[in-house]
């Protein structure tokens, strides 16, 4: 029971540390610190990753031959970690290459997989994921978005969701109806396609935090060869699944204020320190948040010995959304009138609180919602029985619609 | 990293496992839910010496197998599994512990051996009344190695051998061992989980001797206290994992509207709650066995988390456990209120949750601003 590197682990979080400070001294004389959402912080995240490519951190799990590090899932979290403690972190490619870019090895031809999985490491281009719809969003295989074959070509009509970096990128996958007579879970066909592509258009999310870091894509008229089809016609299910198991290796930290932030709030907050009430909570708080950073130890240990990890990775999401919102709702009742204010140059801690309680509605949903989440942990983990379904065995053109 | 029982351990907790299975299944813990003159099961406390648990963690000289504490964590757990009916928390996690800590040599050569051999029962007699006890509160007293004052309630204090009492000498409090011959006066009362007993015990000029310092009562309580809470909340992480086993067992064989209630959401939601709570408690509890085993300073943190952690974990387990059972649940012969009652007796045991969380944040106060 113990937190240590064993002996090779620590010559290789060594040497990633070593190259991490040259590597991001050299990166950040070069591209200083850009505002995301601009081309320039684009630009320095595609250097970035060409830099990692090069040296063997970009996709470190996969094979040298297409570009990977060779190395092992325990080094590609003690790289993850070092990383984030050399404070550079761009979030472009993570979809791409953690979800996208391994479904097309998984289907694609020969000729297919040497055109894109190269360029995807080096960070030359970015891809973004194509599932959801404003009618099937926890049933994404609900998908409306229609291909109809014409020659050797598909043309597509539609509209995807909540689709993230859909402004950023280059290429997607997308997935389509490709048979309305099957049951729904069986008419659907995957596609790569050409992001820039004119009958492709890409509308920013206004989201109810005021950001847009999601967006609408619209296809009319959209003509892709069935050469650029992954999985055989019918499959997409299949496939979207495979892309969506993919989605498991994620052991970073989360994001958003946390304990140690709202103690510090209640510090500079008179009379909040002295309150039980408030203690109690923050006990509570440190105790989930901790006891998620623990549970990552344990999912790194049975990387560290081989294995595969066990299922209480799962858990992740479902705490740290409802703290957020929880924890940033403390700390703005806290603040009395005072937490109305939004504005960053006024509130305390900039405001942070009051974007975190905006974000964390998005969060609980985002990724898997509460609820499809605790469906998961209930069927996948502790085995208990699906849903009644009335969708398994009816034709997709004569299932029921509501909004 | 390695932040996991070792083969070693998983199969130590495994022997463990088979064992309380063959000595502790239910209807020996109910032998003594339904007899109130039996306040522990004796032949199980002899086979657990004899497996070598009560000294698992005293060290050789002592008596003991001289295995670390996380071995002694492994077997916490399924003891809290089987809700093993034993003084095995008051004897092995607070009077050897303490004793360990800042006992004399000559201290530890008269308790250590006995306790791992089974022949010496401990408890820990704090409480006085109502409410949390702090050094301004204690009543009891010592005045020229004699200690006089009255401890309720006292688990296992029907039964022990030896007490560990706090109470003033010269108006500071101290910790004292107190042997429990005749002149100590003890009544057995009704505890909220009969399986592990309770008693108040009146003390008249007995003879006490202090372990560790004069005047540090209060800190070397809290030492204690702390080993003790990273070792209890092993026993409620494993009621707690039983306590979802039982529900999930229970969900795919009753029906309800033409099938199992199992396939509910409102139950498939219930039991992954308890899941999650039960990951972040093993999880915690982990850190807890680390910090103690290599005396951590993170030690206070660490048992204060995973003692909140647990207690909470059990708790939630315990009553979702009844409630998925349904009406079946809340009868005497279904056992699901064993593990309520014991989920409640570990919380409060060793001091309840509000007083560990406030030792949390007093602790992260101090370390933040260090």
């Amino acid at each position: 029971m113990d937190f240590n590197d064993n002996a090779e682990e620590a010559a290789y979080r060594e040497t990633a540390r070593s190259w991490l400070a040259k590597a991001g001294a050299e990166h950040r004389k070069t591209f200083g610190e850009p505002k995301p959402n601009t081309p320039e912080h684009k630009a320095a995240a595609k250097a970035w990753q060409a830099e990692k490519a090069k040296a063997g951190y970009a996709c470190i799990t996969w094979p040298k031959v297409i570009g990977g590090g060779g190395g092992t899932p325990i080094q590609q979290v003690i790289f993850n970690q070092e990383e984030t403690k050399a404070g550079i972190a761009y979030g472009y490619f993570t979809i791409g290459l953690g979800m996208c870019v391994p479904t097309v090895m998984a289907f694609a031809d020969d000729a297919t997989k040497g055109r894109f999985v190269g360029p995807a490491v080096k960070g030359e281009e970015i891809w973004c994921q194509l599932f959801s719809e404003p009618a099937g969003g926890s049933d994404v295989a609900a998908t409306r978005t229609r291909a109809v074959q014409d020659g050797d070509d598909w043309v597509i009509n539609g509209q995807k969701v909540w689709t993230t970096g859909a402004q950023h990128s280059d290429y997607g996958i997308l997935l389509v109806r490709t048979d309305v007579d099957a049951p729904k879970h069986k008419g659907m066909t995957m596609f790569w396609i050409d992001m820039r592509d004119p009958a492709v258009e890409v509308r920013p999310i206004h989201q109810a935090s005021g950001g847009s870091e999601f967006n609408e894509v619209y296809f009319t008229d959209l003509r892709v060869k069935d050469s650029q089809r992954l999985g055989a016609p019918g499959d997409g299910w299949k496939v979207a699944l495979v892309t969506l198991m993919n989605e498991r290796l994620a052991v970073g930290g989360s994001a958003g204020p946390n304990y140690g932030e709202i103690l510090e709030l209640a510090r500079e907050t008179p009379g909040t320190l002295a309150d039980s009430a408030f203690r109690e909570r923050l006990a509570d708080w440190y105790v989930a948040a901790e006891g998620l950073k623990l549970t990552r130890f344990r999912t790194m240990t049975a990387l560290s010995k081989g294995q595969t990890p066990g299922p209480e990775s799962s858990i992740g999401k479902i705490i740290s959304a409802n703290q957020l919102q929880e924890l940033s709702n403390a700390a703005v009742e806290m603040e009395d009138q005072f937490g109305i204010i939004a504005d960053p140059d006024v509130a305390p801690m900039r405001a942070a609180f009051q974007q975190s309680l905006l974000w964390a509605p998005g969060l609980r949903i985002a990724g898997g919602t509460d609820e499809i989440l605790k469906n998961i942990i209930a069927e996948r983990v502790l085995g208990l029985p699906g849903d009644v379904r009335v969708d398994k065995d009816v034709a997709f053109k004569d299932m029921p619609t509501g909004r | 990293m390695d932040f996991d029982f070792s083969d070693d351990q998983k199969f130590l907790k495994g022997e463990a496992r088979k064992f309380l299975e063959a000595r502790c299944a239910i209807p020996a813990v109910r032998a003594v839910l339904d007899d109130p003159d039996k306040a522990f099961d004796a032949g199980l406390w002899r086979g657990v010496a004899e497996q070598g648990w009560l000294g698992a963690a005293i060290p050789e000289e002592f008596g003991g197998l001289g295995l670390g504490h996380v071995e002694l964590c492994a077997i916490a757990e399924e003891l809290g599994r089987a809700v093993a009916p034993i003084p095995f928390a008051s004897t092995v996690y607070i009077l050897a512990e303490a004793v360990m800590l800042a006992g004399t040599d000559a201290q530890k050569q008269r308790i250590l051996p006995k306790i791992a051999a089974g022949e010496l029962i401990g408890c820990l007699a704090t409480s006085e009344g109502p409410g949390a006890i702090t050094a301004a509160s204690i009543q009891a007293t010592v005045s020229g190695a004699k200690l006089s004052g009255v401890k309720i309630p006292v688990t296992d204090g029907d039964v022990a051998d030896v007490a560990l009492v706090l109470a003033k000498e010269g108006g500071k409090p101290g910790l004292y061992l107190v042997e429990l011959s005749g002149d100590v006066g003890r009544v057995s009362l009704k505890s909220l989980d009969p399986t592990r007993s309770i008693a108040k015990l009146t003390f008249k000029d007995a003879p006490a001797e202090r372990l560790g310092g004069a005047g540090e009562g209060m800190e070397l309580l809290q030492a204690v206290l702390d080993r003790a809470a990273a070792l209890l909340a092993f026993e409620q992480l494993g009621g707690a994992d039983r306590c979802l086993e039982m529900a999930k067992a229970y969900a795919m064989e009753r029906y309800a509207f033409g099938r199992v209630i199992g396939g509910y959401q409102a139950i498939k939601h219930k039991l992954a709650d308890m899941y999650v709570k039960n990951e972040v408690a093993r999880s915690n509890a982990y850190y807890a066995a680390w910090a103690l085993n290599t005396s951590a300073p993170e030690l206070p943190i660490a048992a204060s988390a995973a003692r909140i952690a647990a207690s909470d974990a059990y708790w939630f387990a315990s009553k979702e456990n009844i409630q998925t059972h349904g009406g079946m649940g809340f009868t005497w012969e279904v056992d699901c209120h064993l593990y309520y009652r014991r989920s409640k007796q570990l919380a409060l045991v060793a001091g309840a949750p509000k007083a560990w969380k406030e030792r949390l944040v007093s602790q992260l106060e101090r370390k933040n601003a260090a």
